[in-house]
């Protein structure tokens, strides 16, 4: 572990002789105080993942953390599992850019929570074990359904990645001074460190440590611009929307959601997206039991919401305090340095000085970390748990072989990422997130929600439907405007709607309906029978992982 | 395990249980659905609603402070939730589960 310490700081050092020697460089230059504070986080976190490598022995306890975190610990490594450097900074951005039309993003990325609670957390606690594929799986045939599980997760986990590696390397670069290709490798380099040797206990500390600091930081930050505004939102409001070029429309709906179809295609991916993604679901067997379950998700809840009302705060403040600031305005393109995502990180600097921006830009870098490990692991899963054991060994793999292919996809799914970040690094990868959570909304919840709620559901059903629901958001995604006009270059998009969840999700739910109802098979039969079972354990959580030894 | 899950499973209570959670988590999500449904086609359809400002004397529009409420709404919706559920439903669901775990002792 020291020798990958000093590896890695001499790497630091070294980019930064290279690019003192060089004379110019390509961000801004070296920031000491922002390393040192992200040195000091890095020491931290490799000595939690040290302790944590050590009280790894099964895989429980590495896809699981051992069932062992209570209900408050999940519910702040969920907010930092979900809190990414896109919401802290992009939403900020979007509040500095368009004021109101900030907030929209905001609620939606908040009401998949609600949702998740209500419906699916404690079912998924009770069913499960370690991946939402377990609980689908109850029931139906492993095979199938862990091959579609799996290839949703994976989808979803390769383009999260994509787009958090190559904001990761763009961010650092500004931030840090580092090269781009220097930032992707050690975040690569990290999150491999972190999942292979501490797996589910070291991930879930750094998200915690991660979010802990990031509601600090935030609220830091908010705090000082309300102060400045002598604690008078009327007095914040007024001076923005002085400042802004959109003058007094900033207050208002603008033209962010502007036909009906989108707006409300839109809101399906983020709300039940939320609800799909699998590296939140899987931070729910993490808990010993349904009512701990229950509690993180309502702590989770808590933090988000007020994370995403300071954002608000913080994008209203940088309106009035960056955009006159001659120190953060690019004279060639008129609006600040770096792009408007970022606003919140200029304005840590122009409230709490250069000490602060250090702290903030190492707080995002430790965002970024926090965010793409949860993701690795939660892909490392897929393949080791439900491919690897489930559909090539039919779960006749020992516990520690089933851990060494995890560790193996976890350093193969950090390579990967290391070289997507690369290969993406001049493409536009902000339609990513939105595709993986419209694939998260028309494959995994269909399958999850309807094998809980719906006893007619077959294997039948929810294979071909999920598939369907697959191709349908990825084939909607190309031919839609965000790839087929504006990165193809097309004339004219062949599907007209910018977000495809409307049409993919009706597609997985009625295919995966109509074909189970048509299933007239034996093994159909029997898989409504078992349902009552499934449903008992669900609604009880007799039987359930973990609860045995209470 | 599977006998003891359809012994549950034709109990009178398990059912009571099931059906009283069943109403209320689709009532509160109805009512998360609703809140934000509601919001997001004002803004598609009637924007101009949102623009409105709170008083003659203020910029603040409608929609800031009813954005703020619909994040404050689902916060309580789940507060509500997890109340209820840990005080209650896990109650009767333990009782249920004592029951049978004790006829199994005494055969």
């Amino acid at each position: 572990m020291k020798a990958l310490l000093v590896l890695l700081f001499l790497i630091v050092c070294q980019s930064a002789l290279a690019d003192s020697s060089k004379g110019e460089v390509a961000g801004q230059p070296l920031n000491i105080t922002a390393i040192l504070m992200f040195l000091a986080f890095v020491i931290a976190t490799l000595g939690i993942t040290y302790w944590a490598a050590k009280r790894t022995k099964t895989t429980r306890d590495f896809y699981a953390a051992g069932g062992g975190i209570t209900g408050l610990q999940n519910g702040l490594a969920i907010a930092g599992d979900y809190m990414s450097a896109a919401s802290f900074l992009g939403i900020s951005g979007l509040v500095f850019a368009s004021g109101f039309d900030g907030l929209l993003y905001s609620i939606g990325f908040l009401v998949g929570w609600p949702i998740i609670l209500f419906l699916l957390a404690e079912r998924l606690r009770n069913l499960g074990k370690y991946t939402f594929a377990d609980a689908v799986s109850f029931r139906l045939k492993p095979l199938p359904i862990r091959s579609l599980a799996a290839s949703g997760t994976l989808c979803v986990v390769l383009l999260y990645l994509i787009a958090q590696m190559v904001g990761a390397g763009k961010l650092i670069q500004i931030l840090f001074g580092l090269e781009y290709y220097i930032a992707v490798f050690i975040v690569g380099f990290l999150m491999i460190l972190y999942v292979t040797f501490g797996g589910m206990i070291a991930t879930t500390w750094v998200q915690i440590i991660k979010a802990v600091l990031l509601l600090f930081g935030a609220s830091f930050i908010a705090m000082a611009v309300m102060f400045k505004m002598d604690f008078s939102f009327e007095t914040l409001f007024t001076s923005a929307i002085e400042t802004h070029d959109k003058g007094v429309s900033i207050m208002s709906p603008g033209g962010l959601v502007s036909d009906p179809v989108s707006a409300i295609s839109l809101g399906l991916a983020l709300m039940f997206g939320t609800a799909g993604l699998p590296h939140i679901l899987m931070r729910f067997f993490t808990v010993p039991d349904a009512q701990a379950a229950r509690k993180s998700v309502f702590y989770a809840t808590g933090f988000i919401g007020y994370f995403y009302i300071l954002t608000f705060i913080i994008g209203f403040g940088a309106i009035v305090m960056l955009t006159n600031n001659p120190e953060f305005l690019d004279i060639e393109s008129g609006g600040i340095l770096g792009g408007n995502n970022m606003a919140a990180i200029h304005l840590s600097q122009a409230v709490g000085g250069d000490v602060f921006l250090g702290f903030i830009s190492a707080v995002a870098f430790a965002t970024i970390l926090a965010v793409v490990s949860g993701l690795t692991l939660s892909g490392a899963s897929a393949i080791s748990h439900d491919i690897y054991a489930s559909v090539i060994r039919h779960g006749r793999a020992g516990e520690g072989e089933e851990v060494r292919v995890s560790r193996i996809a976890t350093i193969a799914l950090g390579i990967t990422a290391i070289l997507l970040g690369i290969i993406f690094e001049k493409q536009n990868v902000a339609y990513m997130v939105g595709l993986a959570f419209a694939i998260a909304a028309s494959v995994n919840f269909p399958i999850l929600f309807l094998s809980m709620y719906w006893q007619g559901l077959s294997t039948r059903g929810a294979f071909f439907g999920g598939a369907a629901g697959l191709l349908t958001a990825i084939t909607c995604m190309i031919l839609g405007p965000t790839i087929w006009v504006d990165i193809l270059g097309n004339a004219e998009p062949i599907f007209p709607y910018k977000h495809p969840a409307l049409l993919s999700m009706s597609v997985a739910f009625s295919m995966i309906i109509i074909i189970s109802l048509l299933d007239k098979s034996e093994s159909a039969k029997q898989e409504k029978e078992i349902f009552q079972d499934q449903y008992v354990r669900s609604q009880t959580g007799l039987g359930a992982e973990g609860a045995s030894s209470h | 395990m599977q006998d003891l899950y359809r012994k549950i499973y034709k109990d009178p209570r398990f059912h009571d249980l099931e059906s009283k959670r069943r109403r209320f988590s689709w009532t509160l999500a109805t009512l998360t659905l609703f809140t934000y449904y509601t919001f997001v086609l004002i803004v598609a359809f009637k924007p101009q609603l949102f623009a409105a400002t709170l008083s003659e004397s203020t910029v603040i529009t409608w929609g800031i402070p009813l954005g703020i409420i619909v994040i404050v709404i689902s916060f309580i919706l789940t507060g509500i939730y997890v109340y209820r559920a840990n005080r209650e439903f896990d109650v009767i669901a333990r009782e249920i589960i004592d029951s049978f775990s004790t006829d199994k002792t005494d055969n």
